[in-house]
């Protein structure tokens, strides 16, 4: 029997989470939405979805009490522990701080601020766009030159070391990073399509049923 | 980089896709998933599920297809129609809808709009406006409501702006003179919203061929197409309209 990995998606009382947790399901795992910190703990990867402000979901985050779970896991995978995936806010969470709310604190894992998307463009961003990704990269294994993928964001997270993939929007958009296991999109992969399932399951081949 | 989307809109009543003409006389057009099903293949950006069913009990049919879509399909979809609360807004986001499409309700009270944008994120919110060419009003275009049953008195470029300034992220602009005339988008309606607005403009009523998809697009300056009837009766396809889109200059997915 092929190995089904589990994976627990944050559920901090925001958005529209379901949609993650099929597209999740609909790659190969098993999906469920929680915000019980034993399940979160011994799943065998976890997923920080994210819409809406930037304040408001680092204080839901705080209200559901996951904030310091969210901030651990996520640390932790950076230094290669239990893969992280973060999605559109749930990657600017991954910072400090965002212009969008000031004087709120993210989880400060990457250094640096989200700011507002620059240039004469509309805002949101709402469409599919073309990355320009690093494809020696696992998250792109498989994937055909030049994916597109569905963004809708106002905000974006700086370009920085840790960046796999850019879009132009306005001007480069930095649309997703990776730093070993911790991963994590401005765009959503749940909402991609073909392509958006591809990095879903290539997140889930990094998985293991140990635990961690 | 502006990157065009099409949107192919279900009018759903009982559970099946309806077109009608004007907003009257429908005809049957098929099972709504299967529908969004073939629409997705064929590299629709965006599904929109209207439903136009009048009777309040049956919303479960409803919900029911945006289930059985939630699990077929991973691009975005908005479900519109009769949504009157946050209360309805969770629910169908809930069984994995992507945003919801307001309108009648969002006129009648405005903070609707923003309630659920607060909650929510404006991400999710759609302003479904229809219109049509009037002397009523100092922009020449009235707000209607009701599936277009009742005038409003309302100027379309004031509650644009409003709806925007509460918390839309998106309007969609339906021509109600055009709505499935095939006649071609009103382009002179759609350039006054979108030069008057910050987020993206979706064109809606009147496309009947590719050429009107390109002119919403490049004269009025939509950053999305939405259609209907073409698509249903296989007149154009999604493929098509992206093709020529590509020819004339515009960018669109996978392009």
């Amino acid at each position: 029997m092929t190995f089904r990995p589990s994976v627990a998606v944050f559920d901090y009382g925001i958005g529209n989470l379901r949609s993650a947790q099929k597209a999740l399901e609909f790659a190969g795992a098993e999906a469920i939405l929680t915000n019980d910190k034993s399940i979160l703990k011994e799943a065998d990867g976890v997923v920080l979805p994210g819409v809406g402000a930037f304040g408001r979901c680092a204080e839901a985050l705080v209200e559901s009490d996951l904030f310091s779970l969210a901030a651990s896991m996520a640390e932790k995978a950076a230094s290669g522990g239990k893969p992280f995936l973060g999605i559109c806010v749930g990657m600017q969470l991954l910072y400090k701080e965002s212009d969008e709310s000031v004087g709120v604190d993210g989880l400060g894992i990457i250094s640096g601020k989200v700011k507002g998307i620059e240039g004469d463009v509309k805002i949101p961003q709402m469409q599919w766009n073309e990355l320009k990704c690093d494809f020696t990269h696992p998250m792109f294994n498989g994937i055909e030159k030049n994916p597109w993928v569905y963004f809708v964001h106002s905000y974006s997270a700086p370009k920085t070391k840790e960046s796999v993939a850019f879009c132009d929007y306005g001007t480069e958009v930095n649309a997703a990073i990776a730093v070993k296991n911790l991963w994590a999109t401005q765009f959503h992969p749940e909402k991609s399509g073909e392509t958006g399932i591809a990095i879903l399951k290539n997140f889930l081949s990094t998985l293991k049923s140990d635990g961690r | 980089m502006r990157v065009i989307r099409i949107i192919p809109c279900l009018d759903v009543d009982k559970g099946r896709v309806v077109k009608g003409v004007n907003f009257v006389n429908l005809r049957d057009a098929g099972d709504p998933v299967e529908l969004a099903s073939v629409y997705n293949q064929q590299g629709a950006d965006e599904i929109v599920f209207l439903d136009i069913t009048a009777s309040s009990d049956s919303r479960e049919t409803l919900y029911e297809v945006v289930r059985r879509t939630a699990e077929e399909i991973f691009i975005p979809f908005t479900v519109g129609g009769g949504i009157r609360s946050v209360e309805d807004v969770r629910q169908i986001l809930r069984l994995g809808a992507d945003k919801v499409s307001l309108n009648t309700a969002a006129v009648l009270r405005p903070e609707l709009i923003s309630d659920v944008s607060n909650e929510f994120g404006n991400q999710c919110v759609v302003v479904a406006i229809d219109a049509r060419r009037s002397s009523q009003t100092s922009c020449g275009f009235e707000v209607f409501t009701h599936g277009g049953r009742e005038g409003t008195g309302l100027s379309l470029i004031e509650w644009a702006k409003e709806a925007v300034e509460k918390g839309a992220g998106e309007i969609l602009l339906t021509s109600m003179d055009r709505d499935g005339t095939k006649d071609g988008f009103d382009i002179e309606m759609l350039k006054k919203v979108s030069q008057k607005i910050s987020v993206p403009l979706i064109a809606s009523g009147g496309a009947g061929s590719t050429k009107d998809m390109i002119d919403g697009a490049l004269l009025g300056d939509a950053d999305a197409l939405l259609a209907a009837s073409i698509f249903h009766f296989g007149e154009i396809t999604v493929s098509e309209v992206r093709k020529e889109l590509l020819k004339a200059g515009l960018t669109v997915r996978g392009a």
